[in-house]
């Protein structure tokens, strides 16, 4: 299934194990990650140690900077091979068996329904402190004070045309739900919705829609540890 | 440009920046974060260049952070960046111009795909006429909004009031520059200076009269990682990498940092906020934080417009110890004020990172 993905296609060709890839990667500064033995792994074509990969909290760490891109030898792209495990991750539901991977739950709830809702990743309307609290008491007073802030630095906050944080239209959001159902982002989305809530089944975690409930508080806040 | 003409000189570093007519892609982040920021660069290209640039109403995010956080499939975004062609197309454009890296990481990553493999231009052809309508030609030419201001660069010289020099000590200002990761690592020949000597931000420091600051970690990532950023329990990632950033930084003393990619400019200012509520440590001068800028904020604070037109109140850390260096004129009563000048109160202040 991996070599269907152009990104795995395109990301990997024979590795020289080399580790420029781990010297220069951020997330392999921060967490216990080595891009180097991932790209190993998924050369050997071991299947069982592959399906491991794409059980864990690994796959996950990757930060997406894509500075792997610029320093391999061999013209390889670790993060890239990285969005084709977890294409592959969510696609199985095998997400659902780490912490890390089963807070795609949260980033579909959050950016993924509001580009459908919005036509923007993210809207000012559904940004607060308490979900963000590094915006800070600035973005408080943005916030508290929108309509008459956004007016003075010429936004066009709501308003019908052009212009910054405008009302997205009807017909660019009618064509984005096209395009998601066509090619393959909903069924991704109903995917991730349904290991979803097997898993807090199965964990014994409250479970429900939007972000009032416990099992999206538990992956987005952190940390539902695996029996 | 032909790139094989030796009067271009370090031909592999350059790249084709269009003379004049755009089409705008908006930027979420920027929009969000920076509200005024685009407003003023449209009305620099507008009415400082004379240049014609086209802000659509129809457009859409490009799903680019859906994408990189893995919620999204490949084809679903290169389907979204192919409408944003085709309302391109339709308003009779075919020079593309983007606010966020993010973007401009993405619409190079698909135009790559599809040159390398027209099978997956044609099935996107497929998909978007079948779900839209629409048609689209690929363009002719596709930067970002900063190469924009690094092309006019000298232009925007000749009309500003001020320059990146102290006032007091004549001295240059010492600049950092923040070049997206997006911009050029992943497809080095898209950028001014590639991966290697990134120049689309230090040749604006360069030319309007600052110096720029070099520094170990000078270009290490700010440390969003999407996903790592997007989630409160990964947070930890973004924050150590930003720290990284800044301790590398502290010891040159900056007077300020510019960044081309909204959410860097976003990070840099809120995570040096948090770093001194938890840590207690500042970056900037006597108990306050490092100003930090997106280029065009600095351009309009260079042709001597109203800092709290151009959105930077909308800062966490404090711009006024760079205006104040730069003999910048401003009205600090102004400050947190509506359109029609009624007073909005302040943001409650920071415990520890020192505000005006």
């Amino acid at each position: 299934m991996l070599q269907k993905d152009i990104r795995f296609r395109e990301g990997l060709n024979a590795c020289i194990d080399c580790g420029t890839c781990t010297a220069i990667c951020p997330a392999a500064q921060f967490y216990d990650y080595d891009p180097r033995i991932i790209t190993d792994t998924v050369q050997t074509r071991d299947n069982n140690k592959i399906e491991e990969l794409l059980k864990s909290d690994t796959i996950w760490y990757c930060g997406e900077c894509l500075s792997c891109k610029t320093r391999c030898p061999r013209g390889n792209t670790p993060g890239y091979i990285i969005q084709a495990l977890r294409a592959l991750s969510v696609e199985t539901g095998l997400f659902a068996e780490s912490e890390k991977g089963r807070q795609q739950l949260a980033i579909k709830r959050t950016v993924g329904e509001s580009i459908l809702k919005f036509g923007y990743c993210v809207y000012i309307d559904d940004v607060d402190t308490q979900m963000y609290p590094e915006q800070g008491p600035v973005w408080d007073w943005l916030k508290n004070n929108r309509e008459k802030i956004l007016e003075r630095t010429g936004a066009n906050y709501k308003g019908n045309g052009s212009g910054t944080l405008r009302l997205t239209p009807e017909e660019s959001l009618v064509d984005l739900k096209k395009i998601f159902d066509a090619t393959g982002a909903s069924q991704r989305f109903e995917i991730i919705e349904k290991y979803s809530k097997e898993k807090a089944k199965q964990l014994g975690i409250p479970f429900g829609k939007g972000k009032d409930n416990e099992y999206f508080e538990s992956v987005y806040e952190g940390g539902i540890e695996d029996e | 440009m032909n790139k094989k003409d030796p009067k271009y000189g370090w031909a592999d570093y350059q790249k084709e920046i269009a003379d004049d007519h755009y089409y705008f892609a908006r930027s979420c982040i920027r929009q969000n974060f920076f509200p005024a920021a685009e407003g003023v660069f449209l009305n620099i290209i507008r009415n400082e260049l004379g240049k014609d640039i086209y802000d659509d109403a129809l457009q859409t995010t490009c799903t680019g952070i859906a994408y990189h956080s893995g919620i999204l499939p490949l084809e679903t975004i290169m389907t979204v960046v192919a409408r944003q062609f085709a309302l391109m197309t339709e308003a009779g454009y075919e020079n593309y111009v983007c606010s966020c890296v993010t973007s401009f990481g993405i619409y190079s990553e698909m135009l790559e795909i599809w040159e390398k493999n027209p099978e997956k231009l044609e099935e996107t052809r497929k998909v978007l006429k079948e779900t839209t309508g629409k048609e689209f030609v690929i363009p002719k030419n596709m930067v970002h909004a900063s190469d924009l201001i690094y092309k006019f660069r000298n232009e925007i010289k000749a009309k500003t009031k001020y320059r990146l020099v102290n006032k007091q000590s004549s001295e240059p200002l010492k600049v950092v520059d923040h070049v997206g990761c997006h911009y050029a690592k992943i497809f080095p020949a898209r950028g001014v200076g590639g991966a290697e000597f990134p120049e689309v931000l230090s040749g604006l420091i360069d030319t309007w009269g600052g110096t720029q600051v070099d520094y170990p970690e000078r270009r290490h990532c700010c440390g969003f990682g999407f996903r790592q950023y997007l989630i409160k329990a990964n947070r930890g990632y973004s924050i150590a990498n930003t720290k990284r950033k800044l301790e590398s930084m502290h010891p040159y003393h900056p007077d300020l940092i510019i960044a081309n990619c909204p959410g860097c400019t976003f990070f840099l200012d809120r995570w040096q906020y948090t770093i001194a509520e938890m840590e207690e440590k500042t970056y900037g001068e006597n108990g306050y934080g490092i100003p930090v800028l997106t280029y065009e904020e600095l351009a309009a604070l260079l042709l001597g417009y109203n800092p709290w037109e151009a959105g930077l109140q909308l800062h966490q850390v404090s711009v006024e110890p760079l205006l104040d260096k730069m003999g910048i004129v401003y009205n600090p009563e102004d400050k947190y004020k509506g359109k029609n000048g009624e007073y909005l109160g302040a943001p409650v202040k920071p415990e520890i990172l020192k505000v005006y």
